[in-house]
């Protein structure tokens, strides 16, 4: 079983979302299922600031050492700022998924698209859990 | 290969795998464990410094007996059985009439038998291909994959593992022989081999009696179980050829840097003979050999394609990052005058050119026991 913490959103492509530093901006993520999933990361390749995407767009590259993975915007909006960390210890996102695993933060274009995310019991039902 | 949840079989460990954690993938026809929760670079490590024991029970056992088993091995496989005393083992191919790889595999002469280990992507293949060549051969052949389990002990503390386990001196078992006897109560083929470059033995025994040996052998302060991904990871590191991706029915063994199973000159005819002397006659047109991509953050995976001063000549064969150092690694075909270390590529990684550098294989130095 996988964690999957009650407060986030989640997407199909699982990814999670976290309402952050007020209401416009938002921390983006991969599970840990997903994380499981792939197994040991060895880079996470994001986006730079200030970049703008479209929900569902892809926006990163995660590769593990057996797997490759695209990363899919959850939501519309600009990066504010990418987690610089993983450049330096990309086992992070294996390690601490919801927490210094992170990987941008975005200023959402239309908040409503949230609502349309799974919750917690949606994405656990997703992936079988 | 296609399979459906249904129709995957399974080792007799597969609970035991199951209830370590270790993630389930298809592979070959089989569910295999592809790691376990430690991970692809902890199980390389433990291989690399400690030990570590694969279930690789999936592979395939053929048993050959009767008064011509040597003749026909000979005439089915491109190394020479007659340089093998019994307890000794051999990596050799089985061959096309051109030359080409059905498979490659391991023989092992006993007084009274010989057996030929095969890919399990492979078994029915290799064993209509064999059978095909039976006309005239008085041999038992017997495909005795499903009653063989067999568990891979490998790394520099190998040795030491499973010489506490059996009274066989298994220190004086030198590299490519195998000794019979018992490991932890349970009769084997203690044969000293293996396919991540590091000194270790491959166990054979009963499948009703594999889960015995695993406990015995798997645990703190012994093994630790290491999955098919880093047995990916230390075999590309070793060089060592994985059909399907280095080998296959389109590559010779020329081509493919491995001349030492071909045995032209062993004093009997055997399938892919001719084209093969032909091959060495004329020479190879095109070399497997090994490269380091040279660019930061790209991975290039079995596949992308490969190109050389502008124009597509491969694809990657094997391609992964090595746990190690951490750095991207892989093996293809290039031009012959070409394939040499130095010689840079460019490879198409997603619709992005990155280059790459060729190198001398194997990427990491083996340090088996000669």
């Amino acid at each position: 079983m996988s964690s999957i913490p009650e407060e986030l959103r989640y997407t199909k492509d699982h990814e999670w979302v976290r309402e952050s530093d007020g209401p416009q901006v938002v921390e983006v993520g991969i599970t840990d299922y997903a994380q499981g999933e792939l197994g040991d990361v060895v880079f996470v390749e994001l986006p730079k600031a200030s970049v703008a995407f479209k929900q569902r767009d892809v926006f990163g590259t995660i590769e593990a050492v057996k797997a490759v993975s695209e990363l899919y915007s959850p939501v519309a909006g600009t990066i504010l700022e990418i987690n610089k960390a993983l450049e330096q210890d990309p086992a992070l996102v294996n390690r601490d998924p919801y927490g210094k695993g992170w990987m941008v933060k975005v200023k959402i274009k239309d908040p409503r698209e949230l609502e349309g995310l799974l919750r917690a019991d949606a994405y656990a039902k997703h992936v079988g859990e | 290969m296609t399979t459906t949840p249904e129709t995957l079989k399974r080792t007799p460990l597969h609970d035991v795998h199951v209830a370590l954690g270790a993630k389930m993938v298809p592979f070959a026809g089989f569910e295999m464990p592809v790691t376990y929760p430690s991970g692809i670079n902890s199980e390389h490590r433990a291989v690399r410094e400690d030990v570590g024991v694969f279930d690789v029970s999936h592979m395939g056992e053929f048993e050959i007996t009767g008064p011509d088993r040597n003749a026909f091995v000979q005439r089915v496989t491109c190394n020479d059985v007659s340089a093998l005393s019994p307890g000794q083992a051999q990596y050799s191919g089985i061959l096309t009439k051109d030359g080409t790889f059905v498979d490659d595999c391991l023989v092992y002469r006993f007084e009274d038998k010989l057996m030929m280990v095969v890919n399990a992507s492979n078994i029915q293949k290799d064993w209509d291909h064999i059978l095909d060549q039976k006309a005239g051969a008085n041999v038992r052949l017997r495909d005795i994959s499903d009653e063989t389990a067999l568990l891979a002990v490998q790394g520099p503390k190998a040795e030491a593992l499973v010489g506490q386990l059996t009274s066989i001196g298994v220190a004086m078992v030198p590299y490519y022989h195998f000794a019979q006897g018992k490991v932890a109560g349970v009769q084997c083929f203690i044969s000293r081999t293996g396919y991540t470059g590091e000194d270790g033995f491959e166990l054979y025994c009963r499948a009703a009696d594999v889960e015995k040996l695993w406990h015995a052998l798997v645990g703190a302060g012994r093994a630790e179980p290491v999955g098919l991904g880093a047995r990916d990871t230390l075999r590309l590191e070793a060089g060592l050829p994985l059909y399907g991706n280095d080998i296959d029915d389109t590559t010779t063994p020329y081509e493919a840097g491995l001349a030492f199973i071909v045995k032209l000159e062993k004093g009997a005819p055997f399938t892919g003979l001719e084209a093969l002397k032909h091959q060495k006659l004329d020479g190879v047109k095109r070399r497997l050999i090994g490269f380091k991509v040279t660019e930061p953050k790209a991975i290039a995976r079995h596949d992308y394609p490969v190109f050389l001063d502008g124009t597509q000549v491969d694809v990657v064969r094997s391609g992964t990052v090595t746990p190690t150092v951490n750095a991207a690694i892989g093996t293809t075909y290039l031009p012959a005058d070409r394939a040499r270390a130095g010689t840079k590529i460019e490879i198409d990684i997603r619709g992005k050119m990155v280059t790459a550098e060729t190198v001398k294989l194997p990427f990491v130095p083996h340090r088996t026991k000669k």
